[in-house]
């Protein structure tokens, strides 16, 4: 019952391909989902009951600042992975480390946005709109918090197996899903923020 | 202290009702009854390695099978008290608000803890055998698909005994479904409920997409693919598309509920609409995602049955994938009277016609593969030859619906409830029995009982006709959907009448095929071939029950039909059993943690129904340490050694030199 994951033998489909190739189909998931969510915004974005709008409450000073900040850890998360393909171990470990913080950077303005909006009093139940907004801006801020927990994980199992296939199928994957995040994060960008307060 | 918790008691728990004291008595009785039975012949170490901790496809799918059976039963309960409700005029049986909760349950338990768990369950048992694989692409997350359907099923019936069930209809269509109308923890039951299975089948859907893509025996291209395997490759692309949605329509009904939030709510701006909208954009593909399975099973057992290459295969393929897309563009059609205005209503009127011409397509197909075949009549042809009709009824009926200007009649009437019966019980479900009949040998080494077979194909035909033929005809003279009693002077006394007899007959066909598996087993009739029927898969050239490896060595496969014309082959002398080199088996291991993640997601579901944090809370962490967990865990897989197989095989009756 030797371990097995060497990646060679019989018929055996290359199983770190097929991890891949499914992620991929997640991510698709993934994609419906948001569609669904920025639906759901769209159809909203005017209900807002009497109470305060998109001009009213966004202040795009910050929003600049966090966009800016995502992009840049995507950037830094295609670094990790020119390392690792250079096999460079340590520079991999730490242009993730230098994604994670900006990950965590990130989520710090949009917890103190929210907290913002909250003691202005634009709570979730306030009105359809805010409703909405929580939830779709709130769903891409809860991906890139499991994001974060996924790299660090990925990080502890390259600090103790080294760059293998199974650990670099694990970094690619990651970094797949951060630039989904990324991605996803332009549309809030330009569909909550932009096209609100304009 | 002794007041509070009897407070607390009467409300946790559902009393008052006779019915439902009985179920509690019995519920707990199984439950004595079960454990009893495990410990008293020290089973529970044999429980836990060969099934609860399995990732064999072969045992996961028995599992889904035996859970969807469990669940067939309960559904049929509900569904005979509705029956008997609506017997005669002014039935004093069931109350108006325990009659929503029996209708509601019945359907949520049908379609999703029944029709989708039997899905599952043969894609599991059949799909890797026809591909000529060894396991599925993914075994650890198939077994954490199985039992997070089954955490969700056992959370969702929960709310029979404890909490109260939901009552908002299959669908918990809002406003009536939000907090305001709703204040019980029924609705909550109903949302984690689905939401935690909902989670399975979307991963069973990304594990078969991968499996059917990527693991096929060496010569299996996609063309020359069984035809189940492409129903079950154009029902997961479905799957994949339309459960994200699901999963974000019950989300934003939860904020609403939890939060406080306006996405459905009459106040704060929300729009209840959007919800009808979004749910059956996930719904209307749902209805496909269950049935093209079923297409896909009488297209193997005819081509079988009637000695025959299917007739029409491409067509088959392109009709199939034509109705897995076209399926998302027609889900308006279950809401015409919602005043979209004629030129939305039109769009969807078409494209729901439209879907008629390929499920015309295959009705043709299947008739042309039997015309001049030599056709026997076991029971799974038995059943697909009695579906046919059924289905033409069934999908013509649905073209009338189709209409926007009609539907105004028909809509929310008896008409409509016999229309979805007809292709969901005759359709859906008698498609799965065929395919429960046909496989059965291969899934479990023994064949079932022919003569009971045919007394339980007749019985459940001619129920399901006398149920639900005066349905149509009770629609048309405005009997509504969801009523709960109607007076004698309407005139549908009859009718009704005829109908619950034919629900009842359908229960006896029930215990007749459980009948039949009994009476199979204390007479085993072995399957010492393999291939029973005599049919042309790959599935069926391994010794049934299959081996846990499956195929001892990788077929190489050249045709269509190949395990068919490898045996023409070898009667025509042209090839001889080659002699073959064994190899050591990659297996994947057993895991517990996908039990045990899904019993930390029915804590975060049970926690989060009664806004228990202190135990949400937890749950959440555990789910998140079993992923972590499982993470960090390398040693996953082995090897089976050549002896091993060689012993196996020889146990089947099978030597390898």
């Amino acid at each position: 019952m030797a371990n097995v994951n060497a990646g060679h033998h019989d018929h055996h489909p290359d199983q770190e391909e097929l991890r891949t190739f499914a992620f991929w189909i997640y991510l698709m998931t993934d994609v419906i989902l948001f569609a669904t969510l920025f639906a759901t915004y769209i159809v909203l974005q005017g209900s807002t009951d009497g109470g305060p709008g998109p001009k009213d409450l966004f202040q795009m000073n910050g929003i600049y600042a966090s966009t800016f900040i995502l992009l840049t850890s995507s950037f830094t998360s295609g670094l990790a992975i020119l390392a690792m393909n250079k096999g460079n171990r340590l520079a991999l470990m730490n242009w993730l480390a230098v994604t994670i913080f900006l990950g965590a950077s990130f989520l710090f303005l949009e917890i103190n946005e929210f907290m913002h909006l909250v003691s202005e009093g634009a709570t979730i139940s306030t009105s359809a709109f805010l409703t909405a907004f929580y939830t779709l801006v709130g769903t891409h801020g809860l991906h890139v918090t499991l994001g974060i927990g996924w790299m660090i994980i990925v990080i502890m199992q390259i600090a103790k197996r080294g760059i293998t296939p199974v650990t670099k199928r694990k970094v690619n994957i990651i970094s797949l899903f951060w630039h989904f995040l990324d991605i996803v994060w332009i549309f809030v960008f330009t569909i909550v923020y932009v096209m609100g307060v304009n | 202290m002794w007041e509070s918790v009897k407070e607390f008691a009467s409300e946790f728990f559902v009393t008052g009702d006779p019915l439902i004291y009985g179920a509690d008595v019995s519920i707990v009785l199984s439950m004595i009854a079960i454990v009893s039975v495990l410990t008293y012949f020290k089973k529970w170490g044999w429980l836990w390695r060969e099934w609860l901790t399995t990732v064999d496809h072969k045992k996961i799918g028995i599992m889904y099978i035996l859970a969807s059976v469990l669940m067939l039963f309960r559904g049929g309960v509900d569904a005979l008290l509705m029956r008997a409700q609506l017997v005669m005029p002014e039935m004093q049986f069931l109350s108006g608000d325990h009659y929503n909760q029996i209708f509601t349950t019945h359907g949520v338990i049908m379609i999703l803890f029944m029709a989708m768990p039997l899905m599952f369950g043969l894609f599991n048992v059949i799909v890797p055998l026809q591909l000529g694989a060894r396991d599925v692409a993914f075994p650890f997350l198939n077994a954490l698909s199985f039992w997070l359907f089954f955490s969700g099923a056992m959370l969702f019936n929960l709310s029979f005994v404890i909490g109260g069930s939901p009552d908002a209809g299959w669908l918990a269509y809002p406003p009536y479904s939000e907090l305001a109308f709703n204040p019980g923890p029924g609705q909550d039951f109903y949302i984690w409920g689905i939401q935690i299975s909902g989670i399975g089948s979307l991963m069973t859907g990304i594990n078969f997409i991968v499996t059917i893509l990527k693991v096929r025996a060496p010569g299996l291209t996609l063309m020359k693919m069984p035809m189940f395997s492409w129903s079950v490759l154009s029902s997961c692309i479905a799957i994949v598309f339309a459960f994200p949605i699901l999963t974000v329509t019950l989300a934003l009904l939860f904020i609403d509920r939890y939060l406080g939030g306006h996405f459905f709510t009459l106040d704060g701006g929300g729009n209840p609409m959007m919800y009808i909208n979004l749910i059956w954009m996930w719904g209307h593909p749902e209805v496909y995602i269950i049935v093209l399975p079923a297409f896909g099973i009488f297209s193997e057992i005819v081509a079988t049955f009637s000695r025959k290459k299917l007739f029409g295969y491409k067509s088959m393929v392109f009709a199939m994938i034509i109705i897995s897309v076209l399926s998302f563009l027609v889900w308006a059609h279950h809401f015409f009277t919602m005043g979209s205005g004629a030129d939305v209503n039109a769009f969807f009127a078409v494209t729901t016609m439209l879907i008629a011409i390929p499920t015309g397509v295959k009705v043709f197909n299947w008739l042309f593969t039997m015309f001049r075949g030599k056709i026997t009549f076991e029971t799974p042809m038995l059943w697909t030859v009695g579906i046919i009709p059924n289905f033409v009824i069934g999908g013509m009926t649905g073209v009338l619906l189709s209409v926007a200007p009609a539907d105004f009649q028909y809509h929310n009437s008896y008409f409509l409830v016999a229309h979805f019966h007809q292709v969901i019980i005759a359709g859906v479900v008698f498609g799965f029995f065929a395919g429960l009949y046909y496989w059965w040998p291969k899934i479990f080494g023994f064949m079932l009982n022919e003569r009971i077979g045919r007394w339980a194909f007749w019985l459940w035909n001619i129920g399901f006709y006398l149920c639900f033929m005066p349905q149509y005809a009770l629609g048309l003279m405005g009997m509504t959907r969801r009523l709960y009693t109607y007076g004698w002077d309407k005139g549908w006394f009859e009718m009704n009448l005829v109908s619950t007899i034919g629900a009842v007959i359908m229960g006896a066909a029930f215990l007749v095929q459980i009948w039949d598996i009994a009476h199979s087993i204390k007479h085993m009739k072995k399957d010492t071939t393999g291939d029973p029927w005599n049919a042309r898969t790959l599935e069926w050239s391994i010794p049934s029950p299959a081996p846990f490896y499956n195929f001892a060595v990788m077929p190489q496969v050249t045709s269509q039909d190949d395990w068919h014309e490898r045996k023409l082959r070898i009667e025509q002398g042209l090839e001889k059993p080659a002699k073959v080199e064994l190899e050591p088996i990659h297996m994947p291991k057993n895991s517990g943690i996908p039990i045990v993640m899904s019993m930390f997601w029915f804590f975060v579901g049970f926690g989060l129904i009664f806004d228990w944090l202190w135990m949400a809370v937890p749950g959440f962490i555990g789910v998140l340490a079993c992923m972590v967990a499982h993470s960090f865990n390398y040693d996953t897989d082995y090897y089976i050694t050549v002896e091993e197989i060689k012993r196996t095989e020889a146990e089947a009756g099978r030597v390898i030199t």
